[in-house]
């Protein structure tokens, strides 16, 4: 009889947590991607900031609090489950590499994206680290809508994406994103175990489609806001 | 009448298990395109022992593609670049005159090099040990179609059957897995009526040794199927997933 923290840390068990935080990931980006859609309304950052403070302030802002708690829970056991797969396992297992080696390409799903899950995971991780440093804590100015107070986020955002750097840096690590959601997408279907010969042509289609409207969501946003929305006034509305 | 080739070989040579190894070219003329590759090694070998040096040592049985012993990593790609095919059945054809092929032996750490270009497979049989089987005693072989099988499930099992464990998946994987080598032994069994008794524990088993042999886990590449000269199917994979997830959560 095996322990449960034996099965679930055996090379499957890993995959099933890699597949499972990586499902609730792909959640967490699609809410995420649609919550900022709200920066392609023109009015001046009314609907993005409105909806920043709803999500800080819903359930006396308990609700921000249990999906933080829950988001890094998801991404430890994500990046410890998948460094122990693409890394510190797979250098064990073979300590002496080819002097050669060729794709066998067919029926093979390896490729860049794949290969390259653990450049792309932990930049990623970086970036997230970085992202919520420069707006979760940034010295957000204040607004006020219909007598609200709130924090003008939209103000720190705009500010930020008019910096080509910034732009720049966020549209190649989103480019990234489409990569690690290419092979994640399908490979968590895989990983889990809800595959088949039957389902396999479809997941990759739908891995494909995923990689690109993510991407395409997410790099749109700073050159949107880069290109047409106007420079922010200081001190405020 | 086909034209005799000259191939050069870049072949690792190690002379034990503890020793270190390295690349030694070789040239093999006369190789004619109708040779398999190993007849080609074969060649070397005749050359080699003229000359009073030692042969090439590599694994080989059947020579016809059924038994699973034959397995070289030829220029960057196990069994060669062709797919479905065993080493045996590579030819001397799919290469050039004057070409250079680089030969290396499946490399993972629990496959260790014996010499040159032989590895221990044993590994894998210590996995099969714990669940490759039936303890249930079938009695001699019954009526056609008296025990009823689905068959979509004959035919699935018959394809996971089909590996003949040499061991190209674990040779492929970037991350030296044998995933698709122990799912294709969970699977075949899974699909059939007389592997229900033991279906529960049999993955927990058999994935619990493939661990502790350390073999290195899967990052579904894929590249294990397209090697497999069985061309058996990752979605065993998927199926041993199942099994597991099964298992843990049963007795």
């Amino acid at each position: 009889m095996s322990s449960f923290r034996s099965l679930a840390w055996s090379s499957v068990g890993k995959k099933v947590i890699t597949g499972l935080t990586g499902f609730m990931l792909i959640g967490f980006v699609m809410v995420h991607l649609l919550g900022n859609l709200t920066l392609f309304i023109p009015d001046g950052g009314h609907g993005f900031n409105e909806y920043g403070h709803f999500l800080e302030h819903a359930i006396h802002g308990w609700l921000i609090y249990a999906f933080e708690v829950g988001l890094i829970t998801i991404f430890i056991f994500h990046i410890l489950a998948a460094v122990t797969v693409a890394w510190t396992d797979k250098r064990k297992a073979r300590p002496k590499g080819y002097a050669m080696v060729r794709n066998a390409g067919g029926k093979s799903r390896k490729g860049l994206p794949s290969t390259s899950m653990i450049v792309t995971g932990i930049t990623l991780f970086v970036f997230v680290v970085l992202h919520v440093k420069m707006f979760k804590f940034a010295d957000h100015p204040a607004v006020t809508y219909d007598g609200t107070t709130m924090k003008n986020l939209y103000a720190v955002v705009v500010e930020a994406f008019k910096q080509p750097l910034i732009t720049g840096l966020y549209v190649t690590v989103m480019v990234m994103l489409g990569f690690h959601l290419r092979h994640g997408f399908w490979s968590a279907f895989q990983s889990l175990g809800l595959n088949s010969d039957r389902y396999m042509s479809t997941l990759q289609v739908l891995a494909r489609v995923f990689a690109v409207l993510f991407a395409a969501g997410f790099v749109a946003l700073p050159l949107f806001l880069y290109f047409f929305a106007d420079a922010p006034v200081p001190g405020g509305h | 009448m086909s034209q005799s080739m000259t191939i050069n070989l870049k072949i690792w040579r190690q002379a034990s298990g503890a020793a270190d190894g390295g690349f030694v070219a070789y040239t093999v003329e006369n190789v004619l395109p109708e040779m398999s590759f190993l007849e080609m090694l074969d060649l070397l070998n005749e050359q080699l022992a003229l000359k009073g040096e030692a042969a090439v040592e590599f694994d080989s049985d059947c020579r016809e593609g059924i038994c699973g012993t034959c397995g070289l990593v030829i220029k960057g790609t196990a069994h060669g670049p062709h797919a479905a095919t065993t080493t045996c059945e590579v030819r001397m054809r799919h290469f050039h005159d004057g070409e250079t092929i680089t030969v290396e032996p499946f490399r993972a750490k629990p496959f260790p090099i014996l010499k040159d270009l032989v590895v221990d497979r044993t590994a894998f049989d210590r996995i099969q040990q714990k669940g490759g089987f039936i303890t249930a005693n079938v009695g001699s072989a019954p009526d056609g179609n008296a025990v009823p099988i689905p068959k979509t499930d004959a035919d699935k099992a018959m394809d996971a059957a089909s590996c003949i464990g040499c061991g190209a998946c674990v040779a492929a994987c970037p991350n030296a897995s044998a995933s698709l080598f122990v799912s294709a032994k969970i699977s075949q069994l899974s699909y059939l009526p007389q592997g229900q008794v033991e279906r529960g524990r049999r993955a927990l088993a058999m994935v619990t040794q493939m661990d502790a042999e350390e073999f290195g886990d899967c990052s579904n590449h894929g590249e294990c199927e397209a090697v497999c000269p069985k061309e058996v199917s990752i979605e065993n994979i998927a199926r041993m997933r199942r099994e597991f997830i099964k298992g843990a959560f049963g007795k």
